[in-house]
């Protein structure tokens, strides 16, 4: 193709945009290892912010990981075989269901939140736990579970591949885990990634559950832009983008690979997170 | 014959064990969202009046205020999304050049950053002692700040939302049919009415379909405007402001249902209108 001004035109302008998406990235990754961010980079680089915030900051770092397995293992728990049950059943209860479980994707999790503490938040023993934030979390991040796993069972023709099984005389259990299991282990990678992603980052439902005692990473985080110099900020910033950044390389690896091993009957959602976060 | 057989124990099997591996999944979904979710509605009709706090919310100057600060605030945000990304997605699916891949993942690697990570990048870029502030220093002698105000929430929207309408923009664009492009040049049609009734007309599902998902994200976003701590009340924001500070729990929930309704009802209507799947989990 001819390079013509319009091409260049076009190219400056993605280019503007790509700027516009990392300069501010880059500043408060600088920011957060610079002796006195005022001063500029001139004042010397220092990890002494990191090791402050991880000092301060530990417990949240720590209670993020534990909820974004926690969410994972209950979402691997449940969401795999409800999402095998809906891929096979063709009643008008199942869609119905199918809809109620996507639901909330589309309400704001602030909604979520205030609906669960005017449910449970009486139950002191429950409204302190961190077990209420998993609760959260799981509700917010199953549909996206779901929706991964009954995508790519939609896409291979799972009724067949099962009755061969069970005509060579596999049992229900040894079906689901040495049949369905592995011919959706995309949708499940996919959809596992999706979870850890989203709880990793969750703030508008966490926000409103967390107690002084159970503050995650992105809560830490508000606490510190409201109260704490920028060098903490940027720091603790910082120190989220390096947890997410596995979770955000797998993603694309686990993108491309699936890209390009796509048989033409096989077509999953991309792996990325189109909720309503933030 | 030994297929037939299975066949038939196959559905015979079915009911009762699928319904005993449904079962953990309805029994979260009822407690813990559609029991709240029944709770949060029956509260929001409490009050002096069946339906008041409705009423209040669409009449009152700071509710409704809020309600149309926010429905602006995300119709804007999403228009100027689409456009952006309309322009980067046909570039970057319709062109090969080297690092293009590298670009693709730079600009939407923000997908995932929560809320209030976005807030705090705005202040990077426009808070006192931000970039624009360091700009207009040497300009003009003045700092240039607009993270506080609505400019700030604006740019914070846009810098989350492009991110995911690009990429279905980019799948959408990858998937138009030149031929249609090149028909249309040969009858004659302009530049300007191929990319309308050609490429706009091709990419409408997916702009739909991202479009709404845009729109009901920054209605429903929270974390940006906590973290940059404006006076502006997006509708989050006072629906936190009434739960915690006015303890208004009727009214912080007859606002969350509105807001609910208003966000659903858009994802529904994309999906209806786009033929595609319009839902965020697609």
């Amino acid at each position: 193709m001819k390079r013509t001004p319009s091409y260049y035109l076009q190219l400056g302008f993605t280019l503007l945009i790509c700027a516009f998406m990392l300069v501010p990235v880059l500043m408060s990754v600088t920011a957060g290892v610079t002796e006195n961010y005022f001063k500029g980079i001139s004042s010397g680089l220092t990890l002494r912010w990191v090791q402050e915030v991880l000092s301060i900051y530990s417990d949240t770092l720590w209670l993020t990981l534990k909820l974004a397995l926690a969410t994972l293992a209950v979402n691997l728990l449940v969401g795999v075989p409800a999402a095998y049950v809906l891929a096979r059943s063709k009643s008008r209860w199942a869609r119905l269901f199918e809809e109620i479980l996507v639901l909330p994707v589309a309400i704001p999790g602030l909604a979520i939140a205030l609906a669960l503490i005017i449910a449970y938040g009486g139950v002191q023993d429950l409204r302190t736990s961190w077990l209420f934030i998993l609760i959260g979390h799981v509700i917010y991040t199953l549909p996206f579970m779901v929706r991964a796993v009954v995508a790519v069972l939609h896409s291979i023709d799972f009724r067949q591949l099962e009755e061969g099984a069970s005509s060579l005389g596999a049992g229900f259990l040894r079906r689901f885990f040495d049949v369905i299991v592995p011919n959706c282990r995309g949708g499940i990678v996919s959809g596992a990634l999706m979870t850890l992603t989203l709880s990793v980052g969750e703030f508008n439902l966490t926000w409103m559950l967390h107690t002084p005692l159970t503050k995650t990473l992105p809560v830490g985080l508000a606490d510190a832009y409201a109260s704490m110099r920028l060098e903490i900020s940027s720091a603790y910033t910082l120190i989220f983008l390096v947890m997410l950044l596995p979770l955000l390389l797998a993603t694309q690896w686990n993108g491309h690979r699936r890209k390009a091993q796509a048989r033409p009957a096989v077509q999953t959602p991309a792996p990325v997170a189109k909720g309503v976060t933030s | 014959m030994k297929y037939t057989l299975s066949g038939r124990w196959l559905r015979g099997e079915q009911s009762a064990r699928l319904l005993l591996l449904l079962l953990p999944v309805l029994i979260i979904s009822a407690a813990f969202f559609l029991l709240p979710l029944a709770r949060l509605l029956v509260i929001s009709f409490e009050g002096d009046q069946w339906g008041a706090n409705y009423w209040q919310a669409l009449t009152e100057a700071r509710y409704l205020s809020s309600l149309i600060d926010t429905l602006l605030l995300s119709v804007s945000v999403t228009l100027v999304t689409l456009a952006i990304s309309v322009v980067c997605g046909l570039f970057l699916a319709r062109n090969e050049f080297a690092g293009k891949s590298l670009l693709v993942s730079l600009l939407t690697f923000p997908l995932a950053f929560p809320g209030v990570v976005i807030g705090f990048l705005v202040i990077m870029l426009g808070g006192r002692q931000g970039l624009s502030a360091e700009l207009g220093l040497m300009l003009d002698g003045t700092r240039w700040t607009f993270a506080y105000s609505i400019a700030g929430l604006f740019v914070g929207y846009v810098y989350f939302s492009i991110p995911r309408v690009l990429l279905t923009v980019i799948a959408a664009a990858e998937k138009l049919d030149y031929q249609l492009e090149e028909a249309a040049r040969s009858f004659g049609a302009s530049r300007y009415r191929i990319f309308r009734d050609v490429i706009l007309t091709g990419l409408k599902p997916a702009l739909l379909a991202s479009g709404a998902i845009c729109f009901a994200t920054s209605m429903g976003a929270f974390g940006t405007a906590f973290a940059l701590a404006t006076d502006i009340n997006v509708l989050p924001m006072t629906i936190y402001t009434e739960f915690t500070l006015g303890a208004n729990i009727a009214m912080a929930a007859a606002l969350s249902i509105l807001l609910g309704l208003i966000t659903w009802l858009v994802l529904f209507l994309a999906r209806m209108l786009s033929g595609a799947d319009a839902s965020p989990a697609a």
